[in-house]
């Protein structure tokens, strides 16, 4: 049992910290405000490698590990969860399964670019009669012989407009359920794709949330990531790792909100004495700060157990309930300690209250956490 | 044969968080997180700047310090310098600046002789934020008999990699300097904004060479280093008084303001 951060992820904190307080928070409410994708901050993200932290260098990726991950979607989301959620979809998403799922062509083909974030990745399951039921698929792939052919729609697809690299998961067995789902890359200049609306949403403002639409999409047949019929593996195995890259970013905005609450209690006064004397509102610190720590921890196992090559299914479930919970919980009593201005936008707060909403239901709700947490207790 | 470029650097406490302890005059050191000195930074973003636009440069950090000061040379790699030696040694604690300057010149010629190579440019920051005295880089550049340019606040190279031009900036002014390499420069604030590390080159540090080296491996004269051999002592430290409020002379006339004035100095006995 250890603890303590090593000394390089110590850096990838103190690194990521630094340059998500000078660079990424002073923006983070304009681009809520506008429902601006910060475009800017993408590319300097790319610059520092942030796009690529769990991956071996052979391919492009930063040499790093799954904590320093967890780390790095935390400390962006601390200051915007907007910002760290476009590296949480990219990395866990689109990333993530074609470096586990991918041949070695297919990898060589599209990490480089990814990993050094000279193109965005994203990741399309979702359908209108397709969420939580994912395997309610209605978008096909049609063998053509010699390419495949798409057609059907996608929506809620994070980094939608600014990817280049999609992993869309189709129908090529509708008899066959589950078993009948295959997984694909798609490039953004594929003949038949589109982006369609893109969704104007309570928090997350500044992330890209869209529709894709495929028309008869043409594509080559070596795109097929995985086997046919090895979607349904693929997405659930990617949801895995996806829910430590939500847990953490639930995990920063809970740490984000407590922190500028704190300072926010040690210079308000009222009736005479600083809002941090007040021991009734001491104690709801304590229950922030104790959730906030409960779900770090959390967040730091499951990711340690990724790196391990454990197990880690139950505990990234485990680890995305909590830390959303934690977020929901300590942003909404960061809004109520701030009192009215709380409830304005001079504040980052109100922000981070519907922000953290997001993180209760994205990739695996609460419900299907509890789902998988307890399928693995009971041992169905 | 490579473009080398040497950096001194220093591990100093956050000054941004540091409290003086009121009753004693010294600073708490308990807590206060330790960071590569500001100017310091400024002066390895200028060597990092001059590697990323010519190819074949090498960049070395240089420090003298505890052993924990290895952290701050694993956030210089971090940032993209390519080796790093600290000079470590009980020895050479307590040093002043001219002990100091000495214990770094060892340290310096060493690692000329030991990795066969002479360094073609030197920067040091102006100062550090927790002795304020200036003095060590130009002390550095003296001892190794290398002309040096001070405050600078623009740094160009030429394209033969011979000669430097540098805007040097002054209290009233500026001035702008073409100096030979090798040189020395200091740099300040103004020269540039010092890049943050990468996630790679966070990886990528433990597999860069870091040289930690004793006082007996620098072959420094002994009696040069250390407490003993600093004519700087420490008397006494203290938290100056605020000075009062100054008092503005109003008048309509030079002449009055001029009267006013003389009338004022002389009842305060200054004339």
């Amino acid at each position: 049992m250890n603890f303590q951060l090593s000394k390089e992820q110590e850096n990838v904190k103190k690194m990521v910290r630094e340059f998500a307080e000078a660079e990424v928070e002073p923006i983070a409410a304009e681009i809520d405000q506008n429902h601006r994708f910060p475009i800017e901050n993408v590319e300097k993200m790319a610059k520092y490698g942030m796009f690529g932290v769990p991956f071996p260098k052979q391919y492009g990726g930063a040499g790093g590990d799954h904590i320093s991950y967890a780390i790095t979607v935390e400390e962006l989301s601390r200051v915007c969860a907007s910002t760290g959620v476009i590296v949480s979809a990219h990395t866990s998403l689109c990333c993530w399964p074609i470096y586990a799922f991918g041949t070695e062509e297919q990898k060589m083909k599209y990490l480089p670019k990814l990993l050094k974030g000279e193109h965005l990745g994203a990741f399309g399951l979702t359908e209108p009669n397709a969420g939580t039921d994912a395997a309610g698929q209605q978008t096909r792939a049609e063998d053509m012989g010699d390419h495949w052919l798409l057609n059907g729609a996608k929506v809620f697809i994070t980094n939608g407009g600014f990817a280049e690299v999609f992993i869309v998961m189709a129908m090529t067995d509708k008899s066959k359920g589950t078993r009948g789902i295959s997984a694909f890359i798609v490039e953004k200049s594929d003949e038949g794709f589109s982006i369609g609306k893109t969704e104007d949403k309570m928090g997350i403002c500044a992330s890209s949330t869209t529709e894709l639409i495929f028309q008869n999409c043409k594509i080559p047949k070596d795109r097929l990531l995985g086997n046919v019929g090895e979607g349904f593996k693929v997405a659930m195995a990617t949801l895995d790792g996806g829910r430590i890259g939500i847990a953490s970013q639930a995990l920063g905005i809970a740490q984000g909100a407590l922190d500028v609450t704190v300072e926010y209690m040690k210079a308000r006064k009222q009736f005479g004495k600083k809002l941090s004397q007040f021991q009734a509102l001491q104690f709801e610190i304590a229950d922030m700060a104790t959730r906030t720590e409960a779900a770090r921890l959390l967040v730091y196992k499951a990711a340690d157990m990724k790196d391990k090559k454990l197990p880690y299914g139950m505990n990234a479930a485990m680890a995305k309930v909590f830390a959303a919970e934690a977020a929901m919980y300590v942003t909404t009593k960061a809004v109520q300690l701030y009192g009215g201005y709380g409830y304005t936008k001079d504040y980052p707060v109100e922000r981070m209250m519907r922000d953290a909403k997001i993180t209760e239901i994205y990739e695996g709700t609460s419900e299907v956490q509890r789902m998988v947490i307890s399928a693995a207790v009971l041992g169905k | 044969m490579a473009f080398n470029i040497l950096v001194c650097a220093k591990q100093v406490p956050d000054t941004n968080v540091i409290k003086i302890n009121p009753k004693t005059g010294t600073l708490i050191r308990d807590g206060v997180p330790s960071i590569l000195n500001n100017d310091d930074a400024n002066a390895l973003e200028e060597a990092l700047r001059i590697k990323d636009e010519f190819e074949d440069v090498v960049v070395t950090v240089v420090s003298m310090g505890p052993p924990q000061a290895q952290d701050m040379l694993t956030e210089c790699l971090a940032m993209g310098a390519d080796e790093a030696i600290l000079i470590s040694d009980r020895a050479v604690g307590g040093s002043d600046t001219q002990a100091t300057s000495n214990a770094l010149v060892a340290t310096i010629k060493k690692a000329e002789k030991e990795m066969g190579k002479s360094f073609d440019l030197v920067f040091a920051g102006r100062q550090a934020i927790d002795g304020d005295t200036a003095q060590v880089g130009p002390q550095v550049a003296e001892k190794l008999d290398l002309p040096q340019v001070t405050y600078v606040e623009e740094c160009s190279l030429n394209a033969e990699m011979n000669e430097v031009t540098v805007k040097r900036n002054l209290e009233d002014g500026y001035e702008v300097i073409k100096v030979k390499t090798p040189c020395m420069l200091t740099a300040i604030k103004e020269l540039n904004t010092p890049r943050y590390m990468t996630i790679e080159g966070i990886f990528s540090a433990k597999d860069k060479p870091t040289h930690v080296w004793s006082a007996a491996d620098v072959e420094v004269d002994l009696s040069t280093v250390g407490l003993e051999a600093s004519p700087t002592n420490v008397f006494r430290s203290f938290t100056p008084a605020p000075k009062g409020k100054g008092e503005m002379i109003e008048a309509t006339s030079e002449k009055e303001l001029v009267e006013k004035l003389l009338v004022g100095l002389k009842s305060k006995h200054v004339i």
